[in-house]
């Protein structure tokens, strides 16, 4: 799990250089990157942070920012069920946009346990603290992480992710639709909005194309 | 060490954003999924990631869309990390070549 939490580690640095320059402190901001945990809001909210703080826009923008996480609770609550309380309550106030996709394509493939689920959030919530903290210590020197195209990796690692969920034909037409509303919406609309339209615009498109099918014996319902 | 309007900001961000994460997990636990539905949320996890990352590989510029299209094309045949490796040097390459 290390090579993948370390995609988030590029992130972690900007949103801690961000929080220098939005004047927080280092326990302020590991309360912020280890109570909220969610990298794009927290961007958002970063972005606002002016004298006097706009609390309550700033808390209504990061609601919004959030909403994907009711679809993607709801998508991972029929595979989670069966873990034991101590995992299952924790994972799901702090599953992120990577450890989330990571669980459920592993649930694709066989029932996902305590130890996996552990396994791969717990280095990406140590990961997220750690570079955030670095990164408000010495946000000066990664100003520009294209160079090394460190800022790719996010990218690339969320695409194969997509790859991994997309086995038969229908599963594509959700994706297009996706990208292109996401692509119009990030055209045309400020902040985060593009996430939640294309999200919602994909997953109507699945509701609208989806057939039931007929059952095989031997294959397990879902 | 911690000023009070800066904790309150925080703890309201804490508060929606636990909101949003509970929510769907809590609600889906009273509808049985079938149907429309089960469409709806198969298709919720590409459909989200994909709207992630779209800015980022398809209009941020040449050199990103083909590092893109690389990547996808590399995640068709091959396992994640090759996929991931492959899509970071192509970007690598590419911006140098191409700007």
């Amino acid at each position: 799990m290390l090579p993948m939490s370390i995609g988030a580690a590029p992130f972690g640095l900007m949103v801690g250089a961000l929080a220098a320059g939005a004047g927080l402190n280092h326990l302020e901001l590991l309360m912020m990157s280890g109570l909220v945990y969610a990298g794009a809001s927290q961007f958002t909210a970063l972005g606002m942070w002016t004298e006097p703080l706009p609390v309550l826009s700033i808390i209504g923008v990061t609601l919004l920012v959030n909403l994907r996480h009711i679809l993607m609770g709801a998508a991972l609550a029929p595979h989670i069920r069966h873990l034991p309380t101590w995992c299952r309550w924790p994972f799901v106030y702090i599953f992120s946009d990577e450890t989330w996709a990571m669980a459920l394509r592993r649930s694709a493939k066989r029932p996902l346990t305590a130890p996996y689920v552990a396994g791969v959030v717990v280095p990406f919530y140590l990961v997220w603290q750690f570079f955030s903290i670095l990164g408000l210590t010495f946000g000066h020197l990664v100003e520009d992480p294209k160079t090394y195209g460190f800022d790719f990796v996010f990218t690339a690692i969320f695409i194969s992710l997509v790859m991994g969920f997309t086995k038969t034909r229908t599963d594509v037409p959700p994706l297009i639709v996706s990208t292109l509303t996401a692509l119009i919406a990030h055209q045309f609309l400020p902040g985060y909005w593009y996430i939640f339209l294309g999200g919602v615009a994909g997953v109507i498109t699945g509701a609208l194309i989806y057939k039931e099918k007929p059952f095989k014996p031997g294959e397990t319902a879902k | 060490m911690i000023d009070p309007t800066t904790a309150l900001t925080i703890l309201g961000m804490t508060a929606v954003t636990a909101f949003t994460r509970i929510f769907g997990y809590w609600a889906v636990g009273y509808l049985s999924v079938k149907g429309r539905l089960k469409g709806a949320l198969n298709a919720v996890p590409g459909s989200i990631l994909i709207a992630i990352v779209a800015p980022a590989a398809f209009s941020a510029g040449p050199a990103e869309a083909i590092a893109g299209a690389v990547t996808v094309g590399l995640a068709w045949r091959f396992p994640m990390l090759v996929a991931v490796i492959g899509g970071v040097g192509s970007v690598v390459v590419l911006r140098y070549l191409i700007g």
